[in-house]
């Protein structure tokens, strides 16, 4: 059925996202919410097990195990490949394995050479494509969105819902665009603007909402760009966040294992060059940026919202409209042993953390290896590289970049989630202070009594170097 | 799933906004492949504070927990729910939620329920002043009640339903097979499949 995504629902002008949602549709009316059928499911070990429990007491079967796979990512150790000490995490994925096995879901395991953070295997293999809805329990599913697809995190009972039916009922979301016009200056990341939009946003701006994301300086993102900033739309609560295909988009999709080949890509394409929002579609909110008044962007707080400009200081609570907000920030500060007022380029830090479905990906790692070439990592300062997969990994060593980060004395890991969330053994001591590219700053989020500030993998490099918060303009 | 309809209880008033679910569960309980188990694991760092509210002797039999706005955003992980359960917390109130935890929490028979901030506000200092008065969260009616005081709620009807009965998500779907198989066949032919591996 190659109908064209506007045909859908007569002549009303849609947004992308109502185009994917609509198309997707196997139930509605009445009282209950959508039916959304799921054309990818991605699973690892941490939300699952329970996942499958539930199916194996209802005597229920993975519906399409041909729209579902695994990957180990979360506990798996980055220091070696196939010792996994915590014997807690071990279960966990053995769990997986068994159950990928029992229920033949494909799975790629530590050691595989498709092993790897989830949201970087997806999009590596080509299983994310345009127009698809693509859910895992995980939040940060949303980065999937990069695509032109509608893609969100979800809880267990979600996941055993998708493997036993392939579907999810969603209440209708409303619609927002974040339009960011101009274009980034130079030295300024997909990253920098993401951290500057939920500064603005907070972290419920985006609440119920799947977000577009639009304007010259998203188009002018690469498509890794465009997955940092789809990434971190939860961190403003949205529902999940999306950016237009374009001819970028269908770049860097043909020729990956699972892409569409011959007459099948051309009906791909033709289908995926209507999935753009049509002139006249009304948002129900839009955020407008101006590009140009954009530089590096870190966090000072607890949560993802809690940011500033690099050149900027940290904030006083004090100077905060709202009760709440201000105990928010003034908690915040205790916790992260901040004084009001200290430029954020005199913040000391001990731990450097470039890596995650954030930032894990091969131009993550081009950049941050370019800052860091020929220099060295500041002595007391523990920089920990960790590719996103494997195969991001290889392509790094191919090039070279695996030696340009060891020179410059950081520790070179394996594939993970690693010192994201601090499930396996990478994590922050108490009172630690880490640059991180990942995406969260919550309170022992990176280890326990661990200090965050969200960083971009440029402003991570150059901080490893200097010791402190610092961009590379400042070495 | 349990059913619920109402429940009175005593409050825990928790000061805080922006707890999300690293706070409520820390990524290193998350390893059991159980769903029960998670009471001690539920605010595990803060309750290392002698000071942290549910360490204190009037808090401790709480089974309704009042927080500030943003409560549960982060993380999808459902084992938050699972702690708050196991805890024996029966129903959270704040001015928002995170998406995600507040549909975990309600596939778990955890009412979470949105009053205003002035609202939960009261609520606040009603559970300080007097740490056992008694609270009523009322979803057949879609009301909290305090004493004298009453405030109404929304809730989705479709929600509310499936929580009164305790029902079954995947049983109530599967009631719709044909849907589900109908728009299987009809799906483009290109749309990438997992299996097999391609080389």
């Amino acid at each position: 059925m190659s109908r064209t995504p506007h045909e859908a629902e007569g002549a009303r002008p849609q947004t992308l996202a109502e185009k994917v949602w609509n198309a997707h549709v196997v139930r509605t009316g009445g009282q209950q919410p959508d039916l959304l059928y799921i054309d990818l499911h991605l699973l690892h070990e941490v939300t699952s097990p329970q996942a499958f429990d539930g199916l194996r007491q209802a005597g229920r079967k993975v519906r399409r195990t041909d729209l579902t796979i695994a990957t180990e990512d979360h506990n798996t150790p980055t220091d070696n490949l196939f010792t996994i000490a915590d014997p807690t995490s071990r279960k966990q994925i053995e769990t997986l394995r068994a159950n990928c096995e029992e229920f033949g879901v494909r799975i790629h395991s530590l050691g595989d050479e498709n092993q790897g953070v989830v949201h970087v295997v997806g999009p590596q293999l080509g299983l994310t494509q345009p127009g698809m809805t693509v859910v895992c329990g995980d939040s940060h599913t949303s980065t999937h969105g990069a695509f032109g697809s509608i893609a969100f995190g979800i809880g267990t009972s979600e996941v055993e819902h998708v493997l036993a039916t392939q579907t999810l009922p969603q209440a209708k979301p409303k619609y927002m665009a974040v339009t960011v016009n101009g274009s980034l200056p130079e030295g300024v990341s997909a990253k920098d603007l993401i951290l500057k939009i939920i500064s603005i946003t907070g972290t419920g701006g985006g609440k119920g909402h799947i977000v577009e994301y639009r304007g010259q300086a998203i188009e002018e993102l690469s498509m890794e760009g465009r997955m940092t900033v789809c990434n971190m739309s939860i961190e403003w609560g949205a529902k999940a966040g999306l950016i237009a295909p374009d001819e970028k988009t269908f770049a860097y999709v043909q020729g990956r294992p699972h892409a569409p080949q011959g007459e099948d890509w051309d009906a791909a394409v033709e289908y995926w060059q209507g999935l753009k929002t049509d002139e006249g579609a009304v948002f129900d909110k839009e955020i407008v940026i101006d590009a140009a008044t954009l530089s590096p962007f870190v966090t000072w707080g607890t949560n993802p919202g809690q940011g500033v400009e690099l050149s900027g200081n940290v904030p006083d609570p004090a100077d905060l409209d709202d009760a709440v907000a201000r105990t928010t920030a003034a908690s915040a500060l205790e916790y992260m042993g901040l004084e009001a007022g200290t430029p954020m380029r005199e913040i000391g830090v001990d731990v450097v953390f470039l890596g995650s479905c954030t930032n894990g990906r091969i131009e993550d790692l081009r950049t941050a290896a370019d800052v860091i070439k020929g220099r060295k990592v500041a002595e007391g300062v523990n920089m920990m590289v960790v590719p996103g997969s494997a195969k991001v990994r290889e392509q790094a060593i191919e090039e070279g970049l695996d030696k340009v980060f060891i020179e410059a004395g950081a520790d070179w890991r394996f594939a993970g989630c690693s010192m994201c969330l601090g499930m396996n053994p990478d994590q922050l001591t108490p009172g630690q202070r880490a640059a991180s590219t990942s995406n969260r700053n919550f309170e022992g989020r990176q280890g326990k009594g661990g200090r965050t500030h969200l960083v971009s993998p440029a402003v991570a490099a150059a901080t490893a170097v200097a010791g402190r918060l610092a961009g590379p303009a400042d070495l | 799933m349990d059913k619920f309809t109402t429940h009175t209880g005593r409050v825990a008033p928790l000061r805080r906004s922006n707890v999300d679910t690293d706070q409520i569960i820390p990524a290193v309980y998350l390893k059991r492949v159980t769903k029960t188990g998670f009471e001690d694991a539920l605010f595990a760092e803060w309750r290392e504070d002698e000071k942290f509210l549910l360490n204190q002797d009037e808090y401790k039999s709480a089974t309704i927990l009042v927080a500030g706005t943003e409560f549960g955003t982060g993380s999808s992980r459902e084992h938050a729910v699972w702690a708050l359960k196991d805890y024996g917390f029966k129903a959270v109130i704040a001015p928002r939620f995170g998406d995600i935890f507040r549909g975990n929490s309600l596939k778990n028979g955890l009412l979470t329920v949105e009053l205003p901030e002035a609202a939960v506000e009261e609520l606040w200092h009603l559970a300080e002043v007097n740490p056992d008065a008694e609270v009523t969260v009322d979803l057949e009616a879609c009301e909290v009640r305090a004493g004298d005081r009453t405030w109404a709620f929304e809730f989705d009807e479709f929600l509310r339903w499936r929580m009164m009965e305790g029902l079954d998500d995947v049983a109530l779907t599967l009631r719709d097979e044909d849907k589900i198989a109908a728009f299987e066949s009809n799906r483009d032919a290109w749309r990438p499949r997992t299996l097999p591996a391609a080389a």
